[in-house]
């Protein structure tokens, strides 16, 4: 009797996690993904069909006879919201490169320092969060405005002769961009890093291995986990990105964030930043799916 | 007879010059000493254990004849050449780690074969030499599978070989055998002398088991405090030790203080004991008598003709299969260990708590020791 209700219990608590993506995930989801396939109306909501249950069931066959894929044959037609994902691939893959090229030498360098000083180093890349995400973009606008302190320095030092203009530009994206995401790129990558086993390092050298060669050869396929964590970590929120692009990105460019932003909020058109924000998800799908399938081959690898 | 052969064995190999001469080498971690100006030579094809308790400088000792640390003061000679200046990658001494160490990432011939690429050997000799390793190793057939879905037993061999593959001078092993169990451990240390003997490689294995290294080593240094205590085949370690800390240290020992007598004698607690001839000391220094266990005979009755006797009550008695160990209380109330061989499958245990009994030994069968 005891254990059936240990029983009973466990499987209450594995049900919890579904419970909340149930509820708070897949809902909206289902609500957005209804909206994505219902027709602009200048009405209260600004769509059609409205689902009315006093109607019945023929209500019900009524409204999903009205349901159509028009929406997104129109996000598909118009080459605005194409090249709108296009550029928002483009930044978040480039971002993610640049982010892996500065995080990992900062997380090998976290991993190598003395066992005293690493909680401290946690603690200086976890830092910035203190300070809300968008105060510290709106500080950028400052750094990096005509007369900002990037200006400044570069014109102190002579790099530069006459002040450059780096806000609404495609640099200034990278720049808030690989700001921002830095420390969720640093801390996978230090987490795995870590874990290495000094003895490693050690065999290898004893083995014929110099050490520039062990890194390549030991260090870096070992902490592929931590990169692959890292990407996605950054990836996939850099796609969606608003704020970033919207406060420090020039007028030409546009992310599919913004492009969703306005379509909702400018032309009041649900449906189609419903169809948007549908198809981002199902883009972001890939690299997710390509991950969790990563981590099963090497789980299955594990046993 | 055979104990014989292998001492002049081991003597012949050491005539020969030193393959490893560690001079009067110190090594200290932040002002803690860990080696304390050490001279040792090993000779080329001996198997040497270096043995002590743990942060004795054993395994320091064994990482600076790797390169992974540096002596503070000193010279290691390999060969008769200063390799301080060498990085632990350009050394011709491999090591087998405690952990082994194995690339996770890598197969088991990945592992292996490690060490022969860095040589930039040929795709067909790698393959070729990790055969070998493999058939040497008992591993055929493992090759291409992956490091963690092997047992404790199939890792230690993988380590094992990948450390061989480069036929290194020198065979570093750092208890190689700490991490499997007890009957498996017994099985590797006999397969480990037989592959030390195909191969002709010195081996030096650090370990703090003193029964695996008189088991496996041809010559064993104990060490105590980064020091070396005692150099020396492991009979002459365990029949003659140098010290009481050798002596206890390895196996069991009754250690009896006393005084040397004018007749040569040995004036104790236990009243005047006969002592071994060899001994040429002062008269009137304090000595210890140390006698092992299974040297002591034990009987109910007192024994006549034996020179050596003292009486006793059975204070605590241990079984272990083979033999039992005997605790016995005596007159001045210290304890002697006497162990007797279970000759009689039948038959209980000989003596029980309690009982009287009468310990004997003749004089040549304890040491006398100074220090």
């Amino acid at each position: 009797m005891h254990s059936g209700d240990n029983g009973r219990s466990s499987r209450g608590i594995v049900l919890v996690p579904y419970l909340w993506l149930a509820l708070f995930f897949l809902a909206p989801f289902a609500i957005v993904l209804k909206i994505s396939l219902s027709q602009t109306a200048l009405a209260q909501p600004p769509y059609l069909p409205v689902f009315d249950l006093s109607a019945g069931w023929a209500g019900v066959k009524d409204f999903a006879g009205q349901l159509s894929l028009d929406t997104y044959k129109l996000v598909g037609a118009d080459t605005l919201y194409l090249l709108a994902y296009l550029k928002s691939l483009e930044i978040a893959a480039i971002s993610t490169a640049l982010l892996l090229i500065i995080g990992y030498p900062i997380a090998f360098g976290m991993a190598r320092a003395p066992r005293a000083w690493q909680p401290l180093l946690v603690m200086a890349v976890v830092l910035p969060f203190w300070t809300s995400f968008l105060i510290r973009v709106y500080a950028w606008i400052n750094i990096l405005q005509r007369d900002g302190l990037l200006n400044e320095v570069l014109l102190k030092l002579h790099v530069i002769n006459t002040p450059a203009a780096w806000l609404s530009s495609d640099t200034a994206i990278y720049i808030g961009v690989v700001y921002s995401y830095l420390p969720f790129m640093v801390l996978p990558l230090y987490a795995t890093l870590e874990k290495i086993d000094e003895s490693l390092l050690e065999a290898a050298a004893d083995l014929g291995c110099p050490r520039r060669k062990t890194f390549w050869l030991v260090v870096l396929p070992l902490s592929l986990p931590g990169v692959a964590a890292g990407a996605m970590l950054c990836f996939i929120p850099i796609v969606g990105e608003f704020v970033i692009p919207d406060l420090l990105g020039g007028s030409e460019t546009l992310m599919i964030g913004q492009t969703l932003w306005t379509e909702f909020f400018s032309n009041r058109d649900w449906p189609v930043a419903s169809a948007i924000a549908v198809t981002l998800l199902g883009l972001l799908l890939v690299p997710i799916l390509l991950y969790e399938r990563l981590q099963q081959r090497s789980l299955e690898g594990g046993r | 007879m055979a104990d014989g052969d292998e001492a002049a064995q081991s003597r012949a190999k050491r005539e020969q010059r030193p393959l490893v001469r560690f001079e009067a080498v110190s090594k200290h971690f932040g002002g803690v000493p860990a080696v304390d100006s050490l001279t040792l030579e090993i000779a080329s094809g001996e198997f040497f254990a270096l043995l002590g308790p743990s942060g004795c400088g054993k395994t320091t000792l064994l990482r600076m004849l790797a390169g992974f640390e540096t002596p503070n003061k000193g010279r290691i000679l390999l060969d008769g050449e200063d390799i301080a200046d060498v990085p632990p990658h350009r050394r011709p001494v491999n090591m087998m780690f405690q952990n082994y160490a194995l690339f996770p990432h890598l197969s088991v011939e990945g592992n292996i074969g490690f060490g022969l690429r860095q040589e930039k050997a040929s795709r067909a000799e790698i393959s070729e030499r990790v055969g070998e390793m493999l058939a040497l190793t008992r591993l055929q057939g493992f090759g291409p599978r992956r490091i963690d879905g092997l047992s404790g037993g199939q890792r230690q061999r993988v380590a094992l070989a990948r450390s061989l593959i480069k036929r290194p001078r020198v065979l570093l092993l750092d208890e190689p055998l700490a991490a499997l169990d007890k009957k498996l451990r017994a099985e590797t240390q006999f397969e480990l002398m037989e592959l030390q003997r195909k191969l002709g490689t010195t081996f030096v294995i650090v370990t703090h088991d003193q029964e695996e290294a008189m088991i496996v080593a041809d010559r064993i240094a104990v060490m105590n405090h980064g020091r070396l205590i005692q150099v020396a085949e492991p009979s002459k370690i365990y029949e003659q030790p140098n010290s009481r800390w050798v002596a206890d240290f390895i196996g069991e020992i009754t250690l009896i203080p006393g005084r040397l007598a004018a007749d040569g004698t040995l004036d104790s607690a236990l009243g005047q004991l006969r002592i071994g001839s060899s001994v040429d000391l002062k008269t009137d220094a304090t000595v210890w008598l140390a006698l092992r266990p299974e040297k002591i005979n034990m009987s109910a009755e007192r024994p006549t003709g034996t020179v050596n006797s003292v009486a006793g009550t059975v204070f605590e008695t241990g079984y272990r299969g083979e033999m039992s160990i005997y605790k016995v209380r005596l007159a001045d109330r210290s304890l002697m260990k006497v162990s007797l061989a279970n000759v009689n499958a039948r038959r209980q245990a000989a003596f029980s708590v309690d009982d009287l009994v009468w310990l004997s030994w003749p004089p040549e069968a304890g040491i006398v020791l100074m220090e």
